[in-house]
């Protein structure tokens, strides 16, 4: 077999045992879902009212792709605990004195952390429309939307797993990426339209890919009609490419930092 | 060694390893003849685990020389990951895996097909004593179920060498002497064992030979009956009736030690290093009943390990402290058996 064969067939062997877990502990899909499903209600019917969007689009179908990355962005930050305890339960040790391929543990968890992610935004989804979400673009551009939602989670995780990797403490792990990954998904586009932002936050926002998937995902599922306008950054006039762009820097970054942290976690 | 080296399926050779400042490994040399079983002794902190951890690829080393199976650990970790098997100090097992897809998934990531991997999984949990649990998520097992959970997925690729890292600490007196019966049933199938252990009643009994090592350092080594000569004499020892009693038969029989007699407050007993055999006995006997001393036991016997382990490292074998209760023979250097 060759090397990719051998990395890939370790991959699905690891995404396979880290998706029993959630079979086997359903209190974790549970909640990875019940979450987004509140913060879709509190947003929709407490903030809702409260927050003053042009003429021609309805608070629900401004929210809901905002919630779709908060929720993906959030989602991701599991890889980091789940790889910390993993790490702390000496499987990881175990994982490093088998002749697998070196990268099969990080792949395999960041793909079973993109198969939960998904989990969670069809579960949005159906919670979004019931409460007055709608698609008004065609199913390619719908499924684009989702897909670009995953694509950036997914280079999120790997991120994360760096964290974990080096943090080593579950509890630790989520604390610390609740620090950074709060503000990341508040100060944007999310949750508020960017025009009522101080203006060097604004900036920030603007050019935060948090936002760029935001916009992204609201332009591919017709979220954002024509007679409502959008900043005029260049990174939110081409939302998916600029988002793109931060995926493939971050994956071209922190895959090859996370190998290596993997390959030298044994220290003591 | 002098041990032919093409038969040593582990050798181990001036290897150094640091962590920051702190020298964790200073020139460690050891042989691990093929079929047999090593024991690596040494109280905590000693270097037992990141030897086993250099060997098992998941260390560099600093410097020296380590080859498993031939093969270089440095150069050619890959093919040495094929040919080994690690049983780390905790049970390595997914809790919320079920015993068998434990180990289905170890055996496919040592690359055995599907059903290669399942026959065997089904074959170790019947040999571990897991059948019944083997469709059970090892979250519900007990400590000494899930040690031979780990024990059995580092064993379902058939590695030539296993390394087991303390593979008792923590387990009841009951799981412990179970845990020795598997360990022995592998020896006799061939498997070479390298094990790291605090305990020395477990390396008496499972190990064909000895490495003692301290503070980085190879103090000793031997079989148990060489390293026990080695130490020497007989061992004097008696339980008194109180705790006074104690100290006055110190006093009175410290000319008959060849060295520090060793006192246990707890269980009233006392422990001599002497030579003559029955006739320091008698003597002993002699002058403890002129100084009115109640005896309630008292015994002539040959050094055991926790003895060689006084002597060479002048602390009891599961401390790591030193101990200040007249245990204080310094360390000696090497004595080979060479």
């Amino acid at each position: 077999m060759s090397a990719l064969t051998n990395t890939v067939s370790d991959s699905l062997v690891i995404t396979r045992r880290n998706l029993i877990k959630v079979k086997r502990v359903p209190d974790l899909i549970v909640f990875a879902t019940l979450s987004p499903i509140m913060f879709v209600l509190l947003f929709r019917y407490v903030f809702g009212g409260a927050i003053n969007l042009p003429d021609g689009i309805t608070y629900a179908e401004f929210l809901l792709p905002g919630i779709f990355a908060q929720t993906v962005v959030f989602g991701s930050t599991t890889t980091g605990a789940s790889i910390a305890e993993d790490l702390q339960k000496g499987l990881i040790d175990r994982f490093r004195s088998l002749p697998m391929s070196r990268s099969a543990v990080l792949i395999g968890r960041t793909v079973a952390d993109l198969g939960l992610n998904a989990i969670s935004i069809v579960v949005m989804a159906l919670t979004g429309l019931l409460v007055g979400w709608r698609i008004n673009s065609s199913v390619p551009e719908a499924i684009g939307g989702f897909l670009i939602l995953l694509v950036f989670a997914f280079a999120v995780s790997w991120m994360m797993a760096l964290v974990g990797l080096l943090v080593r403490t579950p509890e630790v792990v989520n604390n610390a990426s609740f620090i950074v990954i709060f503000p990341l998904t508040f100060v944007a586009n999310t949750f508020v339209p960017l025009e009522s932002f101080p203006s060097v936050l604004r900036t920030f926002a603007e050019w935060n890919p948090v936002s760029t998937v935001v916009q992204a995902a609201r332009n591919l599922f017709g979220n954002q009609p024509d007679s409502v306008p959008v900043a005029d950054a260049w990174s939110l006039q081409n939302p998916v490419l600029y988002t793109l762009i931060w995926a493939a820097v971050i994956l071209a970054v922190f895959v090859p930092l996370a190998v290596r942290a993997y390959l030298g976690t044994a220290k003591r | 060694m002098s041990r032919g080296g093409s038969q040593d399926a582990v050798v181990v050779e001036g290897l150094v390893k640091r962590f920051g400042g702190n020298t964790a490994l200073d020139g460690v040399d050891l042989a691990v003849p093929e079929g047999t079983v090593l024991g690596l002794l040494g109280p905590n902190g000693a270097g037992k685990t990141t030897v086993v951890r250099i060997l098992s690829t998941l260390l560099q080393a600093d410097g020296g020389r380590a080859t498993v199976a031939g093969l270089d650990v440095a150069t050619q970790a890959d093919q040495v990951r094929g040919v080994i098997g690690l049983t780390g100090q905790y049970a390595a097992v997914d809790e919320y895996l079920t015993g068998v897809e434990n180990l289905e998934m170890v055996g496919r990531l040592y690359r055995l097909g599907k059903k290669e991997a399942r026959s065997r999984a089904v074959d170790l949990l019947d040999r571990f004593d897991l059948s019944d649990a083997a469709r059970r998520p090892a979250k519900t097992y007990s400590g000494g179920m899930r040690r031979r959970l780990d024990i059995a997925a580092s064993l379902i690729a058939r590695p030539r060498v296993l390394f087991l890292d303390e593979p008792t600490t923590g387990l009841d007196p009951r799981s412990r002497l179970g845990m020795w019966e598997f360990i022995a049933d592998l020896v006799s199938d061939g498997t070479t064992i390298l094990l790291t252990t605090q305990y020395l009643e477990e390396a008496d009994r499972l190990a064909d030979a000895m490495v003692v090592i301290d503070r980085g350092r190879v103090i000793a080594r031997g079989t148990a009956d060489e390293l026990k000569a080695q130490v020497g004499g007989e061992r004097l020892e008696l339980t008194v009736g109180s705790v006074p009693e104690l100290a006055r038969a110190t006093e009175e029989l410290r000319s008959l030690a060849l060295d520090e007699p060793r006192s246990d407050e707890q269980t009233r007993r006392l422990t001599l290093p002497v030579s003559g055999g029955a006739a320091t006995l008698a003597e002993a006997l002699r002058r403890l009943e002129q100084a009115g001393v109640t005896l309630l036991d008292v015994g002539l016997r040959r050094p055991d390990l926790d003895d060689v382990f006084l002597t060479l490292t002048g602390r009891p074998a599961e401390d790591a402290a030193p101990s200040g209760d007249g245990a204080s023979t310094p360390a000696r250097t090497e004595e080979t058996v060479r």
